[in-house]
């Protein structure tokens, strides 16, 4: 009986480990706040109309601006959409209403392994696939290698989504005499289309701030577009190149291109937040 | 009969491909199915080409090195001697300070979410944690490179080195950048991963565990450590070991501050190098097959320790789910 714990040492472990749990929470909270607050604060000073409307002036003079990156990016995004998003929203209807079995099983995995390849090896992969054959580096490059990123996370998302639709809507309609395929396209998805949407956004929100598969494949580009087999600027190598240069006005405009990024995720998370809460009253 | 129904579908008005879509009847259905299916084997598909390309590209420095790659520390393109030990052991340094600081870390983030916080802030506060998997790559790399390196140089270098700098991981020159940078980068990238996975699998646990504990008179504290975790125990494992699949394949942001040194050292405030960060600095200025077959190999190696990593932890993390939905009942 000696050898247990009094209760009052058990209550003071017990308030210590709490304690301590509330504490990693509150480090982990402020870490987030540090950074997205010093990005905010630091980038909100030097971003203005200038920043959007204008290129990048030479150095040593001040002013100037991202518009060619913030095209890039545009343009990046709207490729990966291009070729990511119908392969992946099949895919994750696969996965739904196929995917019972052990075909299923296996690209579920699959699925999630390849979200967690890092994404500096895929750029290695497109820049072997896509750069090396054509011989040159270019926009299409870049929107393939941010393709392959969103595939699996909008895979998974449409999947889950899908799967939220209850059985009874599919039975009605196949009641009707309507075929499988059309029940899926025309009950089930959009059913499932504002999750869809949402998660999509989430996705292509993530893949707007990638920049190591960019770096082989898309290269950056200073002198604005100049065709999709043409390299092309995108705004997180810009930031990059920017932060590791020696010089100050180059790491202004870095910190303007973060508050803009930072801005893109932040808008984007709190809406689908507001958009999810909603739908789940 | 065939015959006969194939003509009746020849004369059948409307659009050719409405003919072929209404025979047989279910084609629609088929071709849809297919389509999916070939959709969702693309997957596969990018998966075994992944490897069959990098260790296609690979193959001059595969050929010319050998194993020794693996256990050289040389980086010479002018010579044309590659290693990769440095880069593997940077890696490694990198991602075990990463979980060192995570791990308690997001076990404590997870415990709080799940079982602590009242009711009013659980969502907001896991919304919050969620957001810093959110935060571009290289944002961090640059709010690391301008805000963190300069406190880690003087205050708390500085600081280690002069009071604890007969360990060896504090001696030497403090550079700000460098391993420690490196794996506080990544404890921040891998912490809401971990979270996240650690805190579903103990929301999994069946309340009925909780109450046990409780009626046998045990506080909060004990109930959550000898009840709720060790059942939750192999969803947390996986959470761990994908944070640190994460960890060990982050680029950009471990890129900015780790440096760019080539070393073994056991020296914490050492600039070094990982795998993926000595591919993003060197690949656009390698020439030659050996130099880009080298580059090619570090990534072939990341990508096959980050496959090993992911697959063992997702099937952790399926096994605990299936797990869970039979054993809560």
């Amino acid at each position: 009986m000696n050898n247990r714990p009094s209760y009052l040492r058990r209550k003071i472990t017990n308030y210590t480990m709490m304690g301590l749990c509330g504490l990693a929470t509150v480090i982990a909270i402020g870490v987030l706040l540090l950074v997205v607050g010093y990005t905010l604060a630091n980038g909100i000073s030097f971003f203005n109309l200038e920043f959007v409307t204008q290129t990048a002036r030479p150095l040593g003079e001040p002013g100037g601006g991202m518009r060619n990156e913030i095209l890039g990016t545009m343009v990046l995004v709207g490729l990966a959409t291009l070729f990511g998003l119908p392969v992946s929203l099949l895919a994750g209807a696969y996965l739904s209403e196929f995917g019972g079995g052990r075909v299923g099983t296996a690209v579920r995995l699959v699925a999630d392994v390849l979200a967690g390849v890092p994404s500096v090896v895929i750029g290695i992969f497109v820049y072997v696939l896509v750069v090396v054959p054509m011989g040159t580096f270019s926009a299409l490059s870049g929107g393939i290698a941010l393709a392959i990123i969103m595939l699996p996370v909008i895979a998974r998302t449409t999947e889950e989504m899908m799967k939220l639709v209850p059985t009874t809507h599919r039975e009605a309609a196949l009641a009707l005499g309507i075929r499988r395929w059309r029940t899926i396209v025309s009950v089930v998805m959009p059913g499932a289309l504002v999750g869809i949407v949402t998660g999509s956004m989430l996705a292509l929100a993530r893949i707007a701030g990638e920049t190591a598969p960019l770096i082989f494949t898309a290269l950056g580009n200073r002198f604005g577009f100049s065709g999709l087999n043409q390299p092309i600027a995108a705004l997180p190598i810009q930031i990059w190149r920017y932060a590791v240069s020696p010089y100050n006005t180059w790491h202004e405009q870095a910190w303007a291109a973060s508050f803009l990024l930072v801005m893109l995720v932040l808008i984007i998370s709190v809406l689908v937040r507001w958009f999810t809460s909603r739908l789940n009253h | 009969m065939r015959q006969a129904l194939i003509k009746e579908q020849a004369q059948t008005p409307g659009k050719w491909w409405r003919r072929w879509l209404r025979w047989p009847a279910s084609s629609g259905d088929w071709v849809f199915q297919t389509l999916t299916l070939l959709a969702a084997l693309c997957l596969v598909g990018l998966l075994v080409a992944m490897a069959l390309y990098l260790l296609a590209e690979a193959w001059p420095s595969v050929t010319l090195f050998g194993p020794a790659f693996l256990t050289s520390t040389a980086w010479d393109p002018v010579r044309g001697v590659f290693g990769a030990l440095p880069a593997v052991y940077g890696t490694l340094a990198t991602s075990a300070i990463a979980m060192i600081v995570a791990v308690p870390l997001s076990m404590g983030v997870a415990i709080f979410l799940a079982e602590l916080a009242p009711d009013w802030l659980r969502a907001p506060a896991s919304f919050l944690v969620e957001m810093l998997a959110a935060i571009p790559s290289v944002v961090l790399g640059l709010w690391g490179l301008f805000v963190m390196v300069p406190l880690i140089r003087d205050p708390v270098e500085q600081w280690l080195g002069g009071n604890l700098g007969f360990i060896p991981l504090f001696q030497g020159p403090p550079f700000g950048v460098g391993f420690l940078a490196g794996g506080l980068i990544l404890t921040v990238m891998s912490l809401p991963l971990i979270t996240a996975v650690a805190r579903d699998s103990i929301l999994a646990v069946p309340n009925s565990q909780r109450e046990a504990m409780l009626a046998l008179g045990a506080t909060h504290w004990e109930t959550i450590s000898r009840a709720v975790l060790p059942y939750a125990r192999s969803g947390i494992i996986a959470g761990v070991i994908l944070g640190l699949g994460r960890a060990l394949g982050e680029t950009m942001a471990v890129t900015m501050v780790i440096g760019n040194g080539y070393q073994v050292t056991l020296q914490l405030f050492a600039p070094a190098n990982t795998m993926a960060s000595k591919i993003a600095t060197e690949f656009n200025e390698a020439s030659g097959d050996v130099y880009i077959g080298a580059l090619v190999e570090l990534a072939l190696v990341l990508f096959a320790v980050t496959l090993v990593v992911n697959i063992i932890g997702r099937l952790l993390v399926y096994w605990t789910v299936s797990d869970t939905s039979t054993r809560g009942q």
